[in-house]
């Protein structure tokens, strides 16, 4: 069966206010989907609630994944039901290391008395970190620990490419690289596009999507998706940013739950 | 106001006694000026613990009569050693050792390792001039009990020069609560003479209250270079109360790594002297305390020698209702030129009822000299913990992981990797993983 990420109505709040103010969107195995938008209009609050961030009330609304409850699950069962999402700003844990901590969660997908072994484990990392240009040795330091910002991306991508999900969500996953990281890390996920997998970048920026070129482009404000379009309407905000978005809907304050 | 002591020993009985089992009179002498005094001191002042509401009353009765060596390791203590015609043991049951073992490699090599109250009587010179030399039994009255009442014990004597490879083990092993639990260890490592020496205090299977007074002294001379490790892993009706001190030579350098894993209340004190210039103190600590466990652990270096160094790290993790404090104090003496001392001291706790206190003290008196501290409490970041569920990982899980990532730095750092597998095993029976 074909992977399908449908999410109906879903309201969202933190601390009392509401962020997320209903959002519906579809991602099918094979498909590429963009949300674009100003800072403050709800993105990454939209990637956290779907993860199930303990700090984001899901207030109202459906999420399923091929059918299934994904509000329902906690964090860890999200992630073995084929959820997958590339953090903004992935935590530092002293003391794990990056291989023991990979290791961990595969073994957690394949279930006890069915561990990976450690050679074909660490013959798998070390292709994909290659693939990902990183230093070997990044493999037995502590998890993000001292890693500089495109460090951090790079080493999601890889997590991501271990972990082989059904839906992918890279959260700002191009803020702080440069151009070569950038490259990198789109190659990273266009080796991994399939009909199995569905994506979902959230960006502020188009260049991104010069690299991975999405199939739907969604932009957000005040909380909710208010306009979509194919890969044109990204080529359009690059050229004549959000302002035109605002004028024809009337809005003013694209922002949400923010103070005035 | 002195709180009424009950000893568990008359002075009259102790002296016949001591006397009547062939201690030699110095050491009864010693013994039973000891415990005059313990009638008249205080309790130890610990630092934010109220060590007079710990039950620090049940020590047993007092006998010096020592059972005849067994043939066989006690059962209780088999999973702890892997015996071999070169393993270099001892085993003390309750009072007194009942297994001894030493390659005959090492004893043609003039390493003494016996019980102490056998080397007292046999090594009278070697052992007379060290014994309670840095622990003193006027300091207060656990010191004067533990200096009239100690039992068995070990005592190690590396000769100048020797280099000892395989390490020398020693357990501990407490039972029955009828008769006092006072090991006294006793390592006296000649100059240049390299030695390592683990330890392991166990319980057997009771459930009465029982005292672990106990005292492990080092003197390391000159050029000297000892590792010691002790893990601690006492029931919940046993209180533990060890002081373990060493002095060190010029260039003399001791390692401590110490495993706080009991389940009663426990307080102990890792001090090292650095008298000698040059000389090199290291201390690692990992503690995790469950249920309501008091626990009091401080690590201590004072420098006295020029270009001394010392380090200690305490990392402790604390469950349930459990409450630690945890010290560290570098004190550099005046003349200390040079010296340089550094701390650290972390508390991670795993439950809103779980309690910890770091208290890093730097006392220092002389101007040419670098110190540091660092110290932190903590939960368990929920952050953390969200991002490795994201993986798929298992909240307990990844529990796991944060805490043995947190104990890490320490565990990894141990050069024994035996000892490093037991204390893995037994972090993990204490958390109940």
């Amino acid at each position: 069966m074909a992977t399908s990420f449908v999410v109906e109505g879903l309201k969202a709040e933190i601390e009392g206010k509401e962020i997320l103010k209903g959002i519906d969107l579809e991602i099918k195995g094979g498909e590429i989907h963009a949300i674009m938008g100003p800072n403050g209009t709800g993105k990454s609050t939209l990637a956290s609630a779907l993860m199930g961030h303990p700090k984001y009330e899901v207030t109202d609304g459906k999420v399923t994944i091929d059918g299934e409850d994904v509000l329902e699950m906690g964090v860890d069962e999200r992630a073995l039901a084929g959820l997958f999402l590339a953090m903004q700003y992935p935590s530092e844990i002293a003391g794990v290391t990056n291989s023991d901590f990979l290791r961990s969660a595969i073994n957690a997908r394949r279930g006890e008395g069915n561990e990976i072994s450690l050679i074909k484990f660490i013959r798998q990392m070390e292709t994909k970190m290659k693939e990902l240009e990183i230093n070997p040795e990044f493999a037995h330091r502590y998890l993000n620990e001292g890693f500089s910002g495109g460090e951090k991306k790079r080493n999601e991508i890889l997590q991501m490419m271990m972990l082989d999900p059904k839906i992918v969500i890279l959260d700002e996953i191009d803020s702080g690289l440069d151009i070569d990281a950038l490259r990198i890390v789109a190659n990273g996920v266009n080796a991994m596009r399939s009909e199995e997998r569905g994506f979902l970048i959230i960006t502020h920026y188009q260049r991104l999507l010069n690299y991975i070129t999405p199939d739907y482009v969604h932009v957000m404000m005040q909380g909710r998706i208010v306009k979509s379009g194919g890969p044109e309407l990204a080529e359009r905000l690059e050229r004549d940013g959000y302002d035109w978005v605002k004028e024809e809907l009337g809005i003013v304050d694209e922002t949400v739950g923010q103070e005035a | 106001m002195t709180t009424q002591i009950v000893l568990p020993v008359n002075p009259e009985q102790l002296r016949s006694s001591s006397s009547g089992s062939g201690e030699p009179a110095w050491l009864t002498d010693s013994r039973v000026d000891a415990l005059k005094l313990a009638a008249d001191l205080e309790l130890p002042t610990l630092e934010k613990t109220k060590i007079e509401r710990w039950d620090l009353n049940h020590f047993g009765s007092w006998t010096s009569s020592a059972p005849a060596l067994k043939e066989q390791l006690p059962e209780q203590v088999a999973s702890f050693v892997n015996l071999q015609e070169n393993s270099n043991l001892l085993v003390q049951q309750n009072h007194a050792i009942v297994f001894a073992q030493l390659s005959a490699d090492l004893a043609e090599k003039g390493v003494i390792f016996t019980d102490l109250q056998t080397a007292a009587r046999d090594h009278e010179d070697l052992v007379k001039p060290y014994l309670h030399s840095i622990i003193k039994p006027e300091e207060n009255r656990l010191s004067a009990l533990h200096s009239a009442l100690w039992n068995g014990g070990v005592f190690l004597y590396v000769p100048k020069n020797v280099e000892v490879d395989i390490p020398l083990q020693s357990i501990f092993l407490v039972d029955s609560t009828e008769t006092v639990f006072a090991p006294h260890v006793l390592i006296v490592a000649g100059e240049n003479s390299r030695v390592t020496y683990v330890d392991n205090y166990i319980s057997g299977d009771y459930s009465e209250s029982i005292v672990h007074n106990g005292a492990a002294e080092v003197i390391a001379k000159d050029g000297a270079k000892v590792q010691f490790a002790t893990v601690h892993h006492l029931n919940a009706t046993t209180t533990d109360y060890t002081i373990r001190r060493a002095m060190l030579g010029n260039d003399a350098s001791i390692e401590w790594i110490v495993g706080e894993m009991n389940s009663g209340d426990s307080a102990s004190e890792t001090l090292t002297i650095l008298k000698g210039n040059g000389s090199n103190s290291d201390a690692k600590v990992i503690a995790v305390g469950s249920g309501s466990q008091r626990l009091n652990y401080t690590t201590k270096a004072v420098h006295f020698g020029k270009s001394s160094e010392s380090q200690m790290i305490t990392r402790a993790v604390m469950r349930e209702q459990a409450s630690a404090i945890i010290n560290g104090i570098t004190k550099i003496e005046k003349g200390a030129t040079k010296a340089d001392g550094q701390q650290t001291e972390k508390v991670l706790m795993l439950s809103p009822k779980a309690r910890g206190d770091a208290n890093p003290i730097l006392l220092i008196d002389e101007d040419d000299v670098t110190a540091g501290h660092a110290a932190s409490v903590g939960q368990v970041n929920q952050e953390q913990i969200y991002y490795l569920m994201s993986r798929g990982i298992s909240r307990e899980q990844a529990e796991r992981l944060i805490i043995y990532g947190f104990l890490a730095p320490v565990v990894s750092d141990i050069p024994l990797e035996q000892l490093q597998q037991q204390l893995q095993g037994l972090v993990e029976r204490k958390l109940g993983q």
